[in-house]
């Protein structure tokens, strides 16, 4: 600490470099903070997925049904505990780009499967009574501020109601939160009864399946033998994993997680270059100053030291503020309006932020460090 | 000025070994290379510096005053021949080992002051203690002292850039005694300031000398400046020419 003032000063000794090399840092960390929690709303599906969970849908296509007899005939398959559906809507609330997740579903097969959605007992009961009723995740009630009883008109793109409207109303019964950061608290679900009992077509058929299994480790073998019981029928079935099937869906929009990295490597690099340059600038300018020190008593290991320290000031001052600054922007919400609802920088990005200011600020300081801790004293001297 | 011939000079050795002299420098020679070309800088330079002496090197530009101050003070080392500061064999030790006697034992004034310009006068003088165990408090009150001693005591929060050259040395000659070193050394500490300045950092150094005990040996090119100095060395062609005693 009593060589704290000795690092300082020499930060100051060329403010306005020092301010722009702190700048280009703080950049550099603030779009890490920034694309990294782009990269976490693009693969939340993957994380989040349950490793007990499987999903079954259309051997062809997603988009294509399913009939609702399968449930029974899946729910006799050993190894498999529970089994619920659930059915895109793709309504549009008030504007098409309000985009949100709304799916028909079975209420209570549908929360046993996702015990993650936390939802008062008095509003889930409400829910399963109503059969127009919806819930909603908090982020959603958040961003429309909807309330407990209101009525949410949708605008059907596919189902036509038999009364030829396409707009369907709900009521809303329930608010859930989400048990951890992650969980998607983003979706609106309503009774399947409501939608298959309305609807013109399609009516006994499902949008897909979510499977609970016993044993996580047998799911090959269990999802082989669910989908060997649809084989030659005309709706054939693809049993996956369900991290398998949120993988399929995030590489449908690209490897945005190798996008991301390729951009965040170029970046870096050229920070490193930046910073490093410096650096060395900054102790070659002042080889006398290191000469005295030297002449004063400092060791070789102490003078590299504090040269080490300046560096990983530098860095850590950018990269803090960097991540500050993303955490803050962040804080606005889904730069997308709805594309990546949930949108947060995750633990591991800001750990593993602080461990790249730190390995930045040794990369930039370790040659001239090594420079000043090989000065001669005496040619140093002579030179300045 | 009496002026001692070489023998007489090898007799004051003598006498100073005897008294215990702080400082023994036997058969030194340092030699650099330039490329092909060998330059002998000291060849075979004995000098005794007593405790509590006042030695001014003398010499031509290239006669090794510089070289002899800097062996002095561990900041290099002898190609041949030994250097001892009290009880320290200093040309035999590691460059850690030197790092360390010097921050005990030495302090450097330069001809160009050499302050860090962005630390203030009482930053620059605390830079030795840094490397002591002193607390915070006890630093600032050696740091108080020693800015008392050369008269700055009101001049601590200046930068150097806003000091005057004189005192820009005086400050260096602070940083230079707040560790109370064993030995004071000057490159040239009035080569760079106007007569009335240096006329202050003489009379500081035969203060310091006379009044603090401090043994300096101090390298300059004037004779004004040498003539404070109890003893005159003087050096040429790298080798002890004559002493004087004033």
């Amino acid at each position: 600490m009593k060589f704290l003032p000795l690092v300082w000063a020499n930060l100051r000794r060329k403010r306005v470099r020092t301010v722009f090399t702190l700048l280009s840092i703080l950049v550099a960390f603030l779009l890490f903070g920034y694309l990294g929690a782009v990269s976490n709303a693009f693969n939340i599906g993957v994380q989040i997925a349950g490793v007990d969970r499987l999903v079954l849908t259309h051997k062809v296509s997603i988009i294509l049904p399913l009939p609702l007899s399968y449930l029974d005939r899946i729910e006799q398959v050993p190894g498999v505990t529970e089994v619920a559906h659930a059915s895109w809507f793709g309504g549009i609330y008030q504007d098409p780009k309000n985009f949100f997740a709304q799916m028909a579903v079975d209420p209570e097969l549908y929360l046993k499967l996702y015990p993650e959605f936390l939802i008062p007992e008095a509003q889930k009961k409400a829910w399963m009574e109503d059969r127009t009723g919806a819930i909603c995740g908090r982020y959603l009630a958040d961003k429309y501020h909807w309330k407990i009883g209101d009525r949410i008109p949708l605008v059907a793109s596919v189902w036509q109601k038999k009364d030829g409207s396409n707009t369907w109303e709900f009521t809303l019964d329930g608010i859930y939160d989400g048990a951890t950061t992650s969980t998607d608290v983003t979706q609106f679900l309503f009774h399947y009864k409501y939608l298959d009992e309305s609807r013109v077509r399609r009516n006994g058929m499902v949008g897909w399946y979510i499977i609970r299994i016993a044993h996580p480790d047998q799911a090959p073998q269990i999802a082989d033998k669910i989908d060997a019981l649809f084989a030659n029928s005309d709706n054939e079935t693809k049993t996956s994993t369900e991290k398998a099937f949120m993988q399929g869906f995030a590489k449908q929009v690209g490897n945005i997680g190798a996008i991301i990295t390729s951009i965040l490597s170029v970046v870096f690099f050229v920070i490193l270059l930046v910073a490093g340059n410096t650096m060395m600038q900054s102790v070659r300018e002042r080889v006398t100053e290191l000469a005295v020190l030297k002449t004063v008593g400092f060791s070789n290991g102490l003078i590299l030291t504090l040269v080490l320290c300046e560096s990983v000031m530098i860095a850590a001052i950018g990269g803090i503020l960097g991540l500050g600054l993303a955490r803050f922007l962040i804080g606005f919400g889904d730069p997308t309006r709805g594309a990546l609802p949930i949108f947060y920088m995750p633990p591991e990005s800001a750990i593993l932020g602080a461990v790249f200011v730190v390995l930045l600020g040794l990369a930039t300081g370790t040659i001239p460090a090594i420079q000043a801790m090989r000065l001669q004293v005496v040619q140093s001297l002579r030179r300045g | 000025m009496p002026q001692a011939t070489a023998s007489q000079s090898q007799e004051q050795a003598n006498a100073a070994e005897q008294a215990g002299a702080l400082v023994r420098v036997r058969e030194v020679h340092k030699v650099y290379t330039r490329g092909s070309e060998r330059i002998d800088v000291l060849q075979g330079v004995d000098l005794d510096v007593p405790r509590g002496d006042y030695v001014a090197l003398m010499g031509p530009s290239g006669s090794g005053k510089t070289t002899l101050l800097n062996l002095l003070a561990g900041l290099d080392r002898p190609s041949g021949g030994s250097v001892q500061v009290g009880d320290d064999r200093i040309d035999k030790m590691s460059e850690g080992e030197l790092a360390r006697w010097r921050s005990h034992h030495v302090g450097f004034v330069f001809q160009l002051y050499n302050l860090l310009p962005t630390l203030t006068a009482e930053r620059n003088v605390e830079l030795p203690l840094l490397l002591t165990s002193l607390s915070a408090s006890d630093r600032k009150r050696h740091v108080a002292a020693a800015l008392k001693i050369v008269g700055l005591d009101d001049r601590g929060r200046h930068y150097p850039r806003q000091l005057s050259g004189g005192q820009e040395q005086r400050v260096a000659i602070a940083r230079a005694i707040v560790g109370d070193p064993t030995l004071l050394l000057c490159d040239e500490p009035t080569g760079d300031l106007d007569r009335k300045s240096e006329e202050e950092i003489l009379d500081l150094l035969t203060a310091l000398n006379r009044d603090h005990g401090k043994t300096i040996v101090m390298v300059t090119h004037n004779p004004h400046a040498a003539q404070r100095a109890r003893r005159i060395v003087y050096l040429n062609k790298g080798q002890l020419q004559s002493e004087s005693i004033q």
